[in-house]
């Protein structure tokens, strides 16, 4: 089965209304091609599920979002990310905050097909106290609450790979793969963008099989995009723009995001926004991050 | 040991007392989130405890910590372990781990707050990070709390804005838990070094740092304190240690952590 698609054929699958899930974490693989295309496609009223970045701020920033489902909206560096800040304190969204391991649970529960999974974490925090959605239930084996942190279904998830093949097989050569195979398998419908589009011949080393998490029935739609996670990295490729991610923030925080968004996505090709940040091999160029 | 040293930075000296939080804890893995707490846990697996398991602050476990500034690549850093992010959870919730962490409030349970400051829970005066991962730390496992400027802004008078993660309050105790469930250790600022080991579990001064009075602790902070017998003075770093810490900061930037890089001994 061929899964090849373009970024506006694979988007057209986000409806108004939906719950997407989007992989990566903070400032780091994150599939923001996608992100671009759905912020030039009309869906809205989005629920919006990740291990947040600059993908959550820019869709709250173009309110695109009805609820956002996080533990954190972070791009570590900068460690508040200026569009969801903005949304935040304006009232404009909902949410449904947890701890990051919660989220994990959520996303586990959804990829087994369960409604809920017990856990302690959130006991004695304001994650309960906040979140009306959150039970708390007894256990059938000992004499301690628990919380049901439940299945965090989505209709479907947007994820950023290394390297894929037509069919759907999907390497992160990253160190980290986060919890991009649970927002596949947590998700009616998955798209995977890609920074390599490779023949189905590569995965026969077994180290390089050892890089896909999972198995391609959960990939609906290959996106091929070089480059196609900037400004966030995509790791061992590129690393994430610091610079072009400050100017995003000065952008929004002088109330400009809609300049931002003209120079840079509505009206204009991955091919016209790679040109504005300097190009392909500018993207490719940008070193990985030391800590 | 050698002996105290004679000059030292309160950056310095504040590493020293928060890398003591680590000395007894065994092989647990040291989390220091920001460059001093990183320093401090560094500085203790470096000397106290070589049992410390340390992170890259990304994806691998290593046996040797890596320096806190001057980092380059982590090509050729010395990994032992992979530990992803979802990993670390899996650390979490088996325990063994002691984080020290840097909250924006701390009120006077323990609880701590980096997500959100004011207004309403639907619409904040300030966002902050989100809660993170303290609900699940601080029911897992020991926390310890780095505050580099003592205030009454971050020790607040009433509970945090958010409760992001579990403390000493009774009325917020989950059923079947005691306060022997919760472990928040230590708490290092500018100022002084303080526990919960006060009578059920009050925030405790321990010792001051040189040069500091007890008054000037309790007028920084929002609500009571109770303070050990025989309150002394948080111990000077000795020379060795100084010197342990310069090799894991070879370009100082502790001495941009706080503001003006005061001395260590203000009297």
């Amino acid at each position: 089965m061929n899964k090849l698609q373009s970024a506006k054929e694979a988007v057209a699958a986000i409806q108004s209304g939906m719950t997407i899930g989007i992989g990566g974490w903070g400032p780091r693989r994150k599939p923001m091609a996608l992100v671009r295309e759905l912020l030039r496609s009309d869906a809205t009223d989005l629920t919006v599920i990740a291990y947040g970045g600059a993908d959550v701020g820019m869709l709250c920033a173009a309110g695109k979002v009805k609820k956002v489902i996080f533990a954190f909206v972070s791009l570590d560096f900068m460690p508040l990310e200026p569009g969801f800040r903005q949304a935040r304190q304006a009232g404009a969204i909902e949410v449904f905050e947890i701890d990051e391991g919660m989220m994990l649970q959520g996303l586990r529960a959804a990829s087994w097909r369960i409604p809920f999974i017990p856990t302690n974490v959130g006991l004695g925090t304001d994650v309960v106290a906040r979140n009306p959605e959150l039970k708390i239930i007894d256990s059938p084996y000992d004499d301690k609450e628990w919380v049901a942190m439940p299945a965090l279904n989505m209709d479907v998830s947007l994820i950023h790979a290394t390297r894929c093949d037509e069919r759907g097989v999907c390497e992160i050569a990253s160190p980290d793969i986060y919890m991009d195979d649970l927002f596949a398998r947590a998700a009616k419908h998955t798209i995977v963008s890609c920074d390599e589009l490779v023949p189905t011949s590569h995965f026969a080393d077994p180290q390089v099989a050892r890089s896909v998490f999972w198995e391609r029935a959960h990939t609906q739609s290959v996106v091929h995009i070089p480059g196609g996670a900037h400004p966030s990295s995509s790791d061992p490729l590129y690393g994430f723009d610091v610079k072009h991610f400050k100017a995003y923030g000065e952008a929004v925080g002088a109330g400009e995001f809609e300049a931002y968004l003209n120079n840079h996505v509505v009206g204009k090709s991955e091919e016209d926004y790679q040109a504005q940040v300097g190009g392909l091999d500018a993207i490719q160029a940008l070193p990985l991050p030391a800590y | 040991m050698s002996e105290a040293a004679s000059s030292y930075s309160l950056a310095e000296l504040m590493v020293v007392a928060a890398s003591r939080v680590f000395d007894n804890e065994g092989e647990v893995l040291a989390t220091g989130i920001g460059l001093l707490p990183r320093l401090a846990a560094s500085l203790a697996m470096k000397t106290t405890n070589p049992d410390l398991m340390m992170t890259d602050s990304q994806s691998f476990l290593l046996s040797e910590p890596n320096p806190v500034s001057g980092m380059k690549t982590h090509a050729g850093q010395a990994n032992e372990t992979w530990l992803g992010f979802r990993a670390v959870f899996d650390n979490v919730w088996s325990g063994k781990r002691h984080a020290m962490v840097g909250p924006s409030q701390i009120d006077r349970f323990g609880q701590a707050n980096i997500s959100a400051l004011g207004g309403t829970y639907q619409q904040p005066k300030v966002q902050l990070l989100g809660v993170r991962g303290f609900p699940g730390n601080s029911i897992s496992h020991g926390n310890s709390f780095f505050v580099p400027q003592h205030s009454t802004r971050v020790f607040v008078e009433g509970e945090c804005d958010v409760v992001g993660s579990i403390g000493y309050n009774p009325d917020r105790l989950p059923k079947g838990y005691t306060f022997d469930d919760i472990d928040v250790r230590q708490v290092i600022t500018d100022l002084c070094v303080m526990d919960f080991n006060g009578p059920n579990r009050q925030m405790r001064i321990v010792s001051l740092h040189p040069g500091v009075t007890e008054q000037e602790v309790r007028e920084k902070t929002g609500f009571e304190l109770a303070v050990v017998e025989n309150l002394g003075t948080t111990p000077a770093p000795t020379q060795a240690q100084l010197d342990v810490i310069a090799e894991l900061d070879p370009l100082n930037a502790r001495s941009k952590q706080l503001k003006d890089n005061p001395p260590g001994d203000r009297r």
